[in-house]
């Protein structure tokens, strides 16, 4: 369904690419794939109501995929796994390192394709704030799992958390809470989230931290379970990075070749945008009737 | 409701207007539909409000088959969850009742938005005659920054003097006569 919201997204802006192709190929490729949009006023009714339609069925997906997941965790017998706070913590999480992560591939686009004027620093003022708060409700859900252990009396949940904190892989679970809880802190100020060095830190730090967050869930759960003779040491082997590295290659191979084949910011989208701004700037009397109009 | 799987005829040939702006396309429509043109058709790069209204575009009603398709893909989910869990292949989970519904309720919801949303994308690819490689382009730039009005031609009281007419006083950027 993900998959449909953004080629039906990517239609309209097709077509446009289609006619204004130069060449024959890239006018048949992107033919192809426009599927013969004209852009009628029909179309386009249908159009309208059909996104809406998707987005509304995508939006809860973000719920419902992230707590199945985490409650694939839960319903194991695992310390550390077998908690009710991992649906909203997961949650939380995904839209906290979602955000970071298209923070972080937003800076460079704007730069590269000097997209300074779409994209402006009130998009990155107002992303700034959701990572700060879903930030701190990842910190809290931190602070509600090891209170939790602790307060539950369950020797092995308590040991577990003091194992994250002060075991052998502390270093882990301290490299999440700062990056994940600390530095996006940083954003209560104004002056960082109009810094667009800053914002790019921040989020190369927070998506390092959400990536420790899943390694300290995953492996200092598993290192030291509940029979002494099963601990040991988690060391990463060869296929263990190969998978790491091949992830990252397979993603920006995509990334990349999307950015170069189509359009970056939705062409149709800023259009629509663009004849309103122009009469509001040539009429800033008339500029709250027609708003109301618009 | 028109029966989406009719054929609507195919007019050979049209008078085509474009305008600079949405709203000057939005007035010269409004005046065409005074004029009593039928079967007209506006192209635009991208939606404009108050276009279909101006036209008389009825409502879509792809949102009736997003509605019918997921209730229809939850269903078929639940169905499918009870015969499984407690029909074809009963097992006692710790004494938990074999339709034990909150247990059901994410395979339900993502059934029913997998239906939902493939339906819906369907549907909108019938409504909008998608995909259809062959029907010709009007003008390369109303997908660009042109917005045009399309009066085709429809039966025998067509008249292309009178349209041409009519839409010259709208105040057109180009004004001519398309055969399709």
């Amino acid at each position: 369904v993900s998959a449909l919201f953004w080629y039906v997204g990517l239609i309209p802006d097709l077509a446009t690419m289609r006619d204004r192709a130069k060449t024959r190929v890239r006018q048949v490729a992107y033919g192809i794939f426009a599927l013969g949009w004209r852009g009628s006023v029909r179309q386009w009714h249908h159009y309208e109501a059909a996104y809406l339609l998707l987005a509304a069925l995508a939006t809860p997906l973000v719920l419902s995929v992230h707590s199945v997941v985490s409650m694939d965790f839960a319903v194991s017998v695992l310390p550390g796994w077998h908690t009710t706070v991992f649906p909203p913590y997961f949650v939380a999480g995904a839209i906290f390192s979602g955000f970071a992560m298209v923070l972080t591939l937003m800076v460079i686009c704007r730069k590269a394709f000097g997209l300074d004027h779409i994209i402006t620093m009130r998009h990155f003022d107002l992303m700034a704030k959701i990572m700060l708060v879903t930030g701190t409700m990842v910190g809290y859900a931190y602070a509600t799992e090891f209170f939790v252990a602790m307060y539950s009396g369950n020797p092995f949940e308590s040991f577990t958390f003091l194992n994250r904190a002060t075991g052998p892989f502390a270093w882990s679970y301290w490299i999440m809470v700062s990056c994940n809880v600390l530095v996006p802190q940083v954003f209560w100020l104004k002056r960082f989230r109009q810094s667009i060095p800053v914002m790019f830190v921040v989020s190369l730090l927070v998506n390092v931290g959400m990536w420790f967050e899943r390694f300290t869930i995953i492996v200092t759960s598993l290192h030291r379970d509940f029979l002494p003779s099963n601990w040991s040491y988690y060391k990463p082997t060869i296929f263990d990075y190969s998978v790491i590295v091949g992830s990252f290659g397979f993603f920006f191979m995509w990334f990349l070749l999307f950015c170069r084949f189509f359009p970056a910011i939705s062409i149709a989208e800023v259009k629509s945008v663009l004849w309103t701004a122009k009469k509001n700037a040539a009429a800033p009397a008339a500029r709250t009737e027609e708003t109301v109009h618009a | 409701m028109r029966n989406p799987f009719a054929k609507r005829p195919e007019p050979s040939r049209g008078v085509l207007a474009l305008y600079e702006d949405p709203d000057t396309l939005l007035r010269a429509a409004a005046l065409a539909k005074e004029h009593g043109f039928a079967e007209m058709d506006a192209y635009t790069p991208y939606p404009v409000h108050g276009l279909s209204e101006a036209l008389g575009v009825r409502q879509s009603w792809v949102p009736y088959v997003t509605l019918v398709m997921g209730l229809t893909g939850a269903a078929l989910g639940l169905t499918f969850e009870i015969w499984t869990s407690a029909v074809d292949w009963p097992i006692n989970v710790g004494g938990k009742p074999y339709v034990s519904l909150p247990a059901f309720i994410p395979i339900m919801f993502e059934c029913g938005v997998l239906l939902g949303g493939t339906m819906t994308l369907a549907a909108l690819l019938l409504a909008c005659g998608l995909p259809n490689l062959k029907k010709p382009i009007l003008d390369r730039d109303l997908t660009n920054d042109r917005f045009g009005l399309w009066v085709p031609e429809m039966g025998p009281d067509w008249n292309e003097a009178r349209i041409l007419q009519v839409l010259k006083s709208t105040g057109p950027s180009d004004l001519r006569v398309v055969r399709v």
